[in-house]
């Protein structure tokens, strides 16, 4: 990885005080079911938090609840103390979230630089008249924009493939160019669902460590959504358990490993 | 390629008449296949109803030179906003549909469209089932072209600039945001991308540049009439658009050439199998070249210059063309998968 070569550019907010993520006894329902049943907890700034529990526990509705694909019937989700719930999902990254998905949702006929460049859209700025006429200055934007992504394919170690297709890579690479669209966006607030589903065990180490790399360097907070117990363990500062739509814990990754009722919801299932 | 814009620009001078009509019809049909292209092959948006705008375009031009007089240069971009903006309001409620129903809107327009230029509330205007006739264009500063050459280049020019515009569109950000809906809408909004705004937008550019196709035609038909632009039209351009390759820009100057001689061909090797014989003809190109003449030309490009790397935009225009014909709506499928 290249990790190093990249020089941080702005300086970590003062108001660490407030949470930069406040997510305030959310409630979604599907038919009969309740995905999440008043789930709350909240990501201080810089904080690397991890999301685990059982499948179905909710996680990934959470992240759908703060991509604004999905609505909560109650409660709340803010953003530095402002609600999310009434801003359109493509504006969801004009305030700083940016995530990854569980099962890839990559542009697949796209190449990789593309795919990262499209991760950029709201970082510049242009339109259908500006673009077919390629005026000057839109081109000197589209130019600054590119060169920002070329970064990401050096930092993520992608340049051999940058020009290929996506769904012409294996799955590793395409979940890395998953992550490297995501930044793309300079995100406050990075979300990663299962990123080390299908990797080996040495990618998963590698993995742990970038993403360590990626919220130190790049100033971004980090919410992690993983099955691989390992990874969570070892690069969370703290870990939320969800369980049938519930939070049953919150804590160290030593207090959580520790908690009756995670062993119980853990040891309830075939996992 | 110089070798091909000078022999384009030669042309005329060698053929006359009728086949440099038909060339000219060729370029036009291609122009409104390019506009179908960029809804379809760059945006995964469907239509059998692209007839509509080209009668729309045409219509535009010939009541604004019939009935007001206009300078035929004019009626081009008149027609191309006509279109625009009727293609962006039908592109607006169409966001609530996908694919297949999609398809079935506006098919729904393109049948439309012909009852209602004949019928009588419109009659003082477009001249019923009469249509209307229109002069053709002199070749202006006393060039010594006749009208056919005049309107030969006059086309080539106008699709000169269009072309350029489709290309510098694809190859922008827009042109990305507009391919990344195409592939993973959910994924492209998660990006920032107005997925609504840019799929109605598209629709808008895409009628534009099939209504100034209709226009050309206006002009170079120097007739319009309502039964020139059914639903026989909108499978025609359909057909350009799968033969020059989905999603190619280029290729859809080969669809252009193909939907004008082929027919004519058929026509010639056989007066009353002319159908059948079209018919037989298509299943064997598409047989052959099950990825347009775009994919036929990247296999060819690839087997000469394998390692050599491609130019990015070739690269995705082309394939793109292969997974939006093999998997329609496989990008909205997978998008509903990941929102689960
Ligand atoms: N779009 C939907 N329609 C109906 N039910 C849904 C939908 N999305 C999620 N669910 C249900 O909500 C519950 C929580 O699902 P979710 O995907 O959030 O779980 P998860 O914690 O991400 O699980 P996994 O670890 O398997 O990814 C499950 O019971 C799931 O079936
Ligand atoms: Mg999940």
């Amino acid at each position: 990885m290249n990790a190093v070569a990249y020089a941080t550019a702005a300086a970590p907010s003062a108001s660490a005080a407030q949470a930069l993520l406040a997510v305030r006894d959310v409630r979604v329902r599907f038919g009969g079911i309740a995905a999440l049943d008043g789930v709350s907890f909240d990501v201080k700034s810089g904080e690397l938090l991890g999301l685990i529990g059982p499948n179905g526990a909710g996680k990934t509705t959470l992240f759908n609840c703060l991509s604004r694909l999905y609505a909560p019937v109650a409660g709340d989700i803010l953003i530095e103390g402002r609600s999310i719930l009434e801003i359109p999902p493509h504006r969801i990254v004009d305030i700083g979230i940016s995530r990854t998905f569980q099962n890839l949702a990559l542009f697949g006929s796209m190449s990789v630089l593309d795919n990262i460049r499209v991760g950029a859209h709201r970082r510049s700025r242009s339109n259908f008249l500006t673009d077919a006429v390629g005026l000057p200055g839109t081109r000197r934007r589209d130019a600054a924009l590119t060169g920002a992504a070329w970064e990401l394919v050096d930092y993520l170690d992608l340049r051999d493939v940058a020009m290929r297709a996506v769904s012409d890579l294996p799955f590793g690479l395409q979940k890395r160019v998953e992550l490297a669209r995501a930044l793309a966006a300079r995100p406050k607030l990075l979300l990663l669902d299962e990123p080390a589903g299908g990797l080996n065990h040495e990618e998963v180490d590698n993995l742990g460590r970038l993403i360590r790399t990626i919220r130190d360097e790049r100033n971004v907070t980090v919410l992690l959504v993983e099955h691989h117990m390992n990874l969570v363990m070892s690069i969370c500062d703290k870990v939320v358990v969800l369980d049938f739509g519930r939070k049953i814990a919150e804590g160290t990754p030593a207090q959580v490993r520790a908690d009756r009722d995670v062993i119980a919801a853990y040891l309830g299932t075939a996992e | 390629m110089i070798a091909g814009v000078a022999l384009a620009l030669l042309l005329p001078l060698a053929i006359k008449g009728f086949f440099l009509f038909q060339l000219t019809l060729a370029l036009i049909y291609a122009v409104a296949i390019l506009g179908l292209n960029l809804l379809t092959g760059f945006n995964g948006q469907f239509s059998l109803g692209h007839s509509a705008f080209y009668a729309i375009g045409a219509y535009t031009a010939a009541i604004l030179m019939d009935q007001a007089d206009v300078a035929y240069y004019w009626t081009l971009p008149a027609a191309g906003a006509a279109c625009f903006i009727v293609g962006f309001l039908f592109g607006l409620p169409a966001l609530r549909l996908e694919g297949l129903y999609l398809a079935l809107a506006t098919f729904a327009l393109a049948i439309a469209t012909p009852q209602l230029l004949k019928s009588t509330p419109l009659e003082p205007w477009t001249g019923g089932v009469q249509g209307i006739v229109i002069l053709k264009p002199e070749a202006p500063l006393g060039l010594p072209l006749n009208s056919d050459q005049w309107l030969y280049y006059f086309t080539m020019l106008t699709a000169a600039l269009m072309y350029a515009g489709a290309v510098n569109l694809m190859k922008s950000r827009t042109g990305r945001a507009i391919m990344a809906i195409r592939d993973n809408p959910i994924a492209a909004s998660a990006m920032g991308v107005n997925v609504a705004l840019y799929k109605s937008l598209t629709f808008g550019v895409s009628a534009l540049y099939t209504g100034v196709a209709g226009a050309l035609g206006a002009l170079t038909v120097q007739f319009v009439a309502p039964d020139s632009f059914t639903f026989n039209l909108a499978i025609a351009l359909f057909v350009g658009l799968v033969i020059g390759g989905v999603g190619s820009i280029p290729g859809t100057l080969l669809g252009g050439l193909f939907i004008l001689f082929v027919p004519n061909i058929a026509e010639e090797l056989s007066k009353g199998l002319a159908q059948a014989v079209y018919g037989f003809i298509l299943i064997a190109v598409i047989y052959l070249m099950p990825s347009g003449a775009a994919g036929l030309i990247r296999l060819i490009v690839g087997r000469t210059a394998r390692s050599r790397s491609q130019p990015v935009h070739f690269e995705t225009a082309s394939r793109s063309a292969r997974l939006t014909r093999e998997t329609p709506m496989s990008s909205s499928t997978s998008g509903d998968e990941n929102a689960k």
